[in-house]
């Protein structure tokens, strides 16, 4: 072979700066419509009409803050509850939502790897199956069952039929799979109940799959919009997505675009920051829950 | 996979198990149980009288010309946001795993999309490609192009998937870089001592060792668009202008909820069933040979 081994240095000097500005353009793709978004949400209505929209912040931002939090923005022609109530709604839903799986989720896989008894694969394959019947495939039935337990626009029937979940699930007996029999044996011979076992062992080990998933699952949850769509039909029972979205009008009437947009920075700012400051537990849960 | 040792209690298992197992039942299977038997049901339109119609809503359903559009709308739409996140991804992956320093900060700034509501996604689009004021719609303007996603089909559809495949990058990127860096180095210098240039050695073997994780993106970002894009479209076009941004779930939820059609609603329920199953087969079977990535 002839090629030679060393590339001249010209090109190398060259190469070296296209994978930055590759990234430097995907960073801005990324970056711009927030950055959009959060002047937009510091300009009164007028300044946003006059185009070109400026692309540095303004000073109502206080004004619009406050206004959105305190008073709520205009959908229709109806005002919308203010946003604190909408974001209360989704802070609920999110953590419910985050600990009730995590919860139920984490007991159902204890049964199923560290018990035998009649019926095991069956429970595992019902709960397997669940992935396969999303709300998006049962909607009007799910919405009768709903009704007839009383669970219109309760906080109970916003989170309960959400925790069952099949991946949380997944992702615990995987991970039950490996501890090792020789902790099992030595609880055994001390004389530890199952429930010893899970409270001293199984949890203490399981704390870096919570935290992954709670990331996950906060997500998930706060970003839901079908189910809270379907079962939160009272305004006071709207979550800030589903509120964000009925202050566009789509019909193409006014709409208020600085109240939009400063509700929009506030529906996205808690997952972000969750995914930001929990940046390790969310690579990971997004890892694991996908195996 | 089983484990050897375990605890001898017989009533436990099944305390642990109730609440998943209760909730699913009522929530899922009851209800996903009705949606089937509401298939073959005809209602007249007052809902005074039932009728049993065996497979006759899924005959209407899928000889229906409005119902085929809409199917063939969903398949250019998703396959759409699947390249238009994928592709993107794979090049800023195969960029950043060659950058030493920054990786960490640029996977940061480019996963936070992936924590964004759709809703909200498309709400900051939406806004971008508002007609004579967005921040995109007025260039577009000035330079002759008469842009406007409320009127026009074409228009918002390429909102919608802008947005929806924003979202998605960040996600996709994590995914192709951690399977980038999964392959071994020397397998890439000893093609470089063969004098393989460096395009070719992209498509001859990082590509390849890429497939699984470029085949399991395929499907995750498949089934994203598929179900979880439906806050876009509600939030940015309801549908419209026409039915030129109607997908499947929200048609299913439109002739549900909105016009009360329940045997064809529920007709069609029962094929996104199919299509779900379909998917999440593909998924696990997949799944199983994924393990040494």
């Amino acid at each position: 072979m002839t090629a030679p081994l060393d590339t001249p240095a010209p090109k190398s000097v060259r190469r070296d700066w296209i994978p930055h500005v590759v990234i430097a353009i995907g960073i801005f793709i990324t970056a711009f419509p927030l950055w959009v978004a959060f002047v937009a949400s510091t300009l009164s209505n007028p300044e946003i009409a006059q185009a070109p929209m400026p692309l540095l912040p303004g000073n109502q931002a206080a004004a619009n803050y406050g206004e959105a939090l305190l008073q709520g923005g205009r959908s229709g022609r109806i005002l919308t509850p203010p946003v604190w109530e909408m974001m209360f709604n989704s802070t609920v839903m999110a953590l419910s939502i985050a600990v009730g799986k995590i919860i139920i989720s984490i007991l159902s896989a204890y049964a199923v790897v560290f018990f035998r008894f009649p019926f095991r694969m069956a429970f595992f394959w019902m709960i397997f199956i669940t992935l396969m019947l999303p709300v998006e495939v049962r909607i009007v039935p799910t919405i009768q069952v709903i009704t007839n337990l009383n669970m219109m626009n309760t906080y109970a029937g916003l989170t309960i039929p959400l925790i069952a979940s099949a991946t949380a699930t997944l992702l615990f007996r995987q991970f039950f799979l490996t501890i090792p029999d020789e902790l099992v044996e030595a609880a055994k011979i001390d004389g530890a109940g199952p429930m010893k076992f899970f409270r001293d062992v199984v949890l203490p080990l399981s704390v870096t799959n919570i935290a992954a998933l709670f990331v996950i699952l906060f997500l998930y949850g706060w970003n839901q919009y079908l189910w809270p769509l379907l079962i939160g039909t009272d305004a006071r029972m709207q979550t800030i997505v589903i509120g964000m979205s009925k202050m566009i009008d789509s019909a193409g009437g006014p709409t208020d675009w600085n109240m939009v947009m400063a509700t929009a920075i506030l529906a996205l700012l808690p997952p972000v920051l969750v995914v930001i400051l929990m940046q390790r537990w969310f690579v990971k849960g997004l890892v694991e829950t996908e195996k | 996979m089983e484990r050897k040792v375990v605890f001898p209690q017989k009533l436990l298992p099944y305390l642990l198990l109730a609440p998943q197992i209760a909730i699913t039942l009522v929530f899922f299977f009851w209800p996903a149980g009705q949606a089937i038997w509401m298939s073959t049901l005809l209602q007249d339109p007052l809902g005074f009288s039932v009728q049993f119609v065996g497979l006759e809503n899924f005959q209407a359903v899928l000889q229906d010309p409005a119902y085929l559009a809409t199917m063939q709308r969903t398949f250019l739409f998703s396959f759409g946001v699947t390249a238009l996140s994928m592709i993107p991804a794979l090049l800023l992956a195969v960029m950043a795993d060659r950058v030493v320093r920054g990786a960490t900060a640029y996977k940061t700034i480019l996963v936070v999309p992936y924590a964004i509501a759709p809703a909200v996604a498309g709400a900051l689009w939406l806004f971008l490609f508002q007609p004579s004021i967005g921040t995109i719609a007025y260039p577009l303007r000035l330079i002759g192009i008469d842009w406007n996603p409320r009127i026009d089909g074409t228009d918002a559809m390429i909102v919608v998937l802008i947005a929806s495949a924003w979202k998605q990058i960040g996600y996709n990127f994590l995914f192709f870089l951690a399977g980038l860096q999964s392959i071994p180095k020397s397998l890439i210098e000893a093609a470089a001592i063969d004098g393989a240039r460096e395009i070719r050695r992209f498509w001859t073997i990082v590509f390849p060792l890429l497939s699984p994780t470029t085949f399991f993106l395929l499907v995750v970002n498949l089934t994203y668009a598929f179900f979880d894009t439906f806050g876009v479209i509600h939030a940015v076009t309801q549908g419209g202008p026409g039915k030129s941004t109607e997908v499947l779930i929200y048609k299913a939820w439109y002739d549900g909820l909105i016009a009360q059609d329940l045997g064809r609603s529920s007709a069609q329920a029962v094929i996104l069933m199919f299509i779900v199953i379909g998917l999440t087969v593909i998924q696990f079977r997949y799944i199983e040979r994924k393990v040494h990535y």
